[in-house]
């Protein structure tokens, strides 16, 4: 792993990250990684229904593909978002945790290629999946 | 000879565009939470995220957030669909705006997917966004955004999403 950080100190660095408290919960030794966050009601899209919006789903999904992209064996430490597409299943119940995760399913020289999962208590049923394509490249700033 | 109605005072109709868009953008906690805000000129919305630390994704660069500038370009989807039911309602005189309230508003689109393309990194400034409705049918509808900061013609980011329509209770 070319990070310098673990991925709760990378996680906790990144400020919108925490404005969303998200939270690191495992990450597997086939790279799976697991990241949680919970219901607000300050991020309720639909006040008719208290259900989040979907920015701050794609928020987490896109963070979890983020720190996957990065701690694959392939990576050169560094990550940006190229694209991501997400899909939504079902609304996240107004109350639950909001789980993601998400793998890198391909690396090339240049390219992580991501999926990713939201689920709430109900982990049999999707909230929304996600894939896309992340940059593969060293640390920008480290490298300055 | 029926006379033609005299126009409406300037000021009562910015008055009842104003407070119809801002019951819809109030309604949503979101939007306030993410500081999200909407310029009107006539019946186009421009969407505007304004700079805040906690919005940003890569402190080293700096770089917003993927996920907040995401986050932005769906809400400017949704406004944008739901601002034009919205307005064609209101301007057609079937729907009253002071009777709008956060507590009672017409119901949201609900997003089916939406994919982003990330152009180029977002600074650590101001960004705008723009949605255009390329097809909006009785229950699908399919929106275009696009976001910039300094210039209008570098976009930093591009979506595309598909949405489901609220069923309209109103009689068609």
């Amino acid at each position: 792993m070319a990070s310098p950080f673990t991925p709760q100190q990378f996680l906790d660095l990144l400020p919108h990250a925490r404005a969303l408290s998200m939270r690191l919960d495992s990450v597997s030794d086939d790279g799976r990684v697991t990241l949680s966050m919970p219901w607000d009601a300050r991020l309720v899209g639909d006040p008719a229904t208290g259900v989040v919006h979907g920015g701050a789903v794609y928020a987490l999904l896109d963070t979890a593909s983020g720190i996957a992209a990065t701690l694959n064996p392939g990576s050169a430490g560094g990550t940006a978002t190229l694209d991501l597409r997400i899909d939504y299943m079902r609304p996240a119940t107004p109350g639950q945790r909001i789980r993601a995760e998400a793998y890198c399913y391909n690396m090339t020289r240049s390219v992580a290629f991501i999926r990713a999962v939201a689920t709430d208590d109900d982990g049999s049923r999707p909230v929304a999946t996600a894939n896309g394509a992340f940059t593969n490249e060293a640390s920008r700033a480290a490298a300055k | 000879m029926t006379e033609r109605p005299r126009p409406e005072p300037v000021q009562i109709v910015k008055q009842r565009r104003d407070a119809a868009l801002r019951a819809l953008v109030n309604g949503v906690p979101y939007i306030q939470f993410m500081g999200f805000q909407f310029d009107r000129r006539g019946d186009e919305l421009t969407a505007i995220m304004p700079f805040d630390e906690s919005l940003i994704g890569n402190p080293l660069l700096p770089a917003l957030h993927g996920g907040a500038t995401a986050g932005f370009l769906e809400t400017t989807a949704i406004i944008e669909l739901a601002w034009q039911s919205l307005w064609e309602e209101m301007e057609q005189g079937r729907l009253d705006p002071t009777t709008l309230h956060p507590t009672h508003l017409p119901r949201l689109p609900k997003t089916i997917d939406f994919t982003v393309d990330y152009l180029r990194s977002g600074l650590p400034r101001d960004a705008y966004a723009r949605a255009r409705v390329n097809r909006s049918g009785r229950r699908y509808a399919s929106v275009h955004v696009e976001a910039w900061q300094d210039n209008r013609t570098r976009l930093f980011a591009q979506a595309t999403g598909h949405f489901l329509m609220p069923e309209r209770t109103s009689a068609e």
